[in-house]
């Protein structure tokens, strides 16, 4: 089987990766309160290089997704149909990621919750509706 | 008068040329190049001697280490400057200003501007690529990122596949009358629909082609072209850049780009507004940028385009005849400098589907995922 692609993780990211595979989702933020996600060396807001990784809570909003019927890489043959997705966290920052549900389950702006998975011995940060 | 107006019609492009469009097997970009600039210099009826700068975009689908200069050196060409840039899309018309800039400061007198590629015949891995770390959740291709601001669309606006499918039959409709296209094949509603979806919820015929094919055109001041005896120059009266971020999730909204700032300077040094516009040639690589193109540049109320463009309104018959000769979903999926000629030819009075008393165009060029976006107008030749 062929692999999934993995994250190239750099000085700048592995804090980011390190994380989540200790089980916490982390995003920057600067002492000026800017948030941010993917991981960077500077603030892309103030520039400053001032900035903590703060533990997000979980919770997320679907923006919108696309589903691929077919695969460009042959690690996603046998998830086809699959969905990628925007969220934005309820702290502010966004991030592309996969809903677990099914493609004709999502919705406009539903809410999310953090779910980590592994894939192929490496976790990634995906989401699952919160059903209500 | 500001230095932004000032500039209207003191340049002018001088010369257009083209390859065929379509698949053109064993030809290099070098090649495809060479052909358009020759073209270009016979339509300008200039010689290569005259030509002082050189500004390519770069080939998408097979980017070359100092490209430019391996293009210079097949002309037998010494440019004072010029190089390659990468910028997608919307670099045609960011090398038209930087030729003009150029000029404007003294650097060169006459620059030849141009592209090519061979994606059809050679690879198209570039449109299928792995969107950074974001691959792990199988993030993959340029089509899926117009997939998910489609998406948007249709959520924000309620926009549905019916008004995306009214901007594809306009370009399909000219494109079909056009002999030179790639694809000459209208498209109807029913097909549009019944079409499928490779990536959800983009169909068929919201993607545009993907093409081999080279183009060139001549820059150069509207002085320079009389002292030259440039037959057809065609005015350049307004142009203007923008540009976001490279990576969704961190624009601040999917559903307007700074294609609203590109607008508004290239009206401001053409002293146009939107009303005043008489035909567009609007980059269509999807339907969504085309669609937001013509909200963000103020022709269409935002959300509204299918009851704005409902009865043809873009079609050659219509109020607002779009892209003439096809553009990037029916002539060639070339990115952008197709429709700069498509302009070019319809302010000379000679294009195939030809608009009568045009005195403007205005043409749209974006580039990557509507990371980048130029607008230019073009006055009418010997106005």
């Amino acid at each position: 089987m062929t692999e999934f692609p993995r994250p190239d993780v750099t000085d700048t990211s592995r804090t980011f990766w390190d994380a989540l595979n200790e089980g916490r989702l982390v995003f920057q933020e600067c002492e000026q309160q800017h948030r941010w996600l993917p991981a960077r060396d500077f603030c892309p807001n103030c520039l400053s290089d001032q900035f903590k990784y703060v533990n997000a809570a979980g919770r997320a909003k679907l923006l919108s997704w696309v589903v691929y019927n077919s695969a460009m890489n042959d690690a996603f043959k046998e998830q086809v149909p699959y969905n990628v997705a925007l969220v934005q966290l309820e702290e502010g920052p966004k991030m592309m990621t996969n809903i677990l549900a099914p493609n004709d389950e999502l919705k406009a702006d539903m809410d999310l919750q953090l779910e980590i998975v592994n894939q192929d011995n490496f976790k990634l940060a995906k989401f699952k509706p919160i059903l209500k | 008068m500001n230095e932004l107006t000032r500039m209207r019609g003191k340049y002018v492009i001088a010369g257009i040329g083209h390859t065929d469009f379509g698949k053109l097997p064993g030809r290099s970009t070098i090649s495809l190049n060479t052909q358009a600039c020759k073209q270009a210099l016979i339509d300008a009826h200039i010689e290569k001697s005259a030509v002082d700068a050189l500004f390519v975009k770069v080939p998408t689908s097979a980017k070359e280490f100092m490209y430019g200069q391996k293009l210079a050196e097949a002309m037998a060409m010494k440019p004072k400057l010029g190089g390659s840039w990468d910028q997608g899309g919307a670099a045609n018309m960011a090398l038209i200003s930087n030729a003009m800039a150029a000029i404007e400061t003294g650097q060169c007198e006459v620059a030849l501007v141009c592209y090519a590629d061979n994606p059809r015949s050679g690879s198209r891995q570039v449109y299928a690529r792995p969107r950074g770390d974001d691959a792990v959740y199988g993030w993959f291709s340029t089509a899926a990122g117009y997939g998910l601001i489609h998406r948007r669309h249709m959520i924000e606006f309620g926009t549905k596949p019916e008004d995306f499918a009214q901007f594809a039959m306009a370009s399909r409709r000219h494109g079909a009358l056009n002999p030179k296209a790639q694809l000459k094949l209208p498209l109807s509603l029913e097909q549009y629909m019944n079409a499928p979806m490779q990536i959800e919820p983009l169909r068929r015929d919201d993607c545009c082609l993907v093409s081999d094919g080279g183009a060139a055109l001549v820059v150069m001041s509207a002085k320079r072209a009389i002292e030259l005896g440039v037959p057809n120059a065609v005015p350049i009266l307004g142009l203007g850049q923008g540009q976001t971020s490279a990576e969704l999730p961190v624009r601040e909204t999917l559903t307007s780009t700074e294609a609203v700032v590109s607008a508004k300077t290239a009206f401001k040094m053409s002293g146009f507004q939107p009303k005043d516009i008489d035909l567009i040639q609007i980059y269509d690589c999807f339907t969504v940028a085309g669609v937001m193109t013509l909200e963000d540049y103020g022709f269409c109320p935002k959300g509204q385009f299918g009851a704005w463009s409902k009865g043809g309104y873009l079609e050659i018959d219509g109020a607002l005849p779009m892209n003439t000769s096809g553009g990037l979903l029916s002539e060639t999926g070339m990115p952008g400098l197709q429709l700069i000629i498509e302009g070019v030819r319809q302010m000379r009075g000679v294009a195939n589907l030809q608009v009568q008393k045009a005195r403007n165009c205005l043409i749209s060029n974006q580039g990557g995922t509507m990371h980048t976006h130029a607008t230019m107008i073009l006055g009418r030749c010997h106005d």
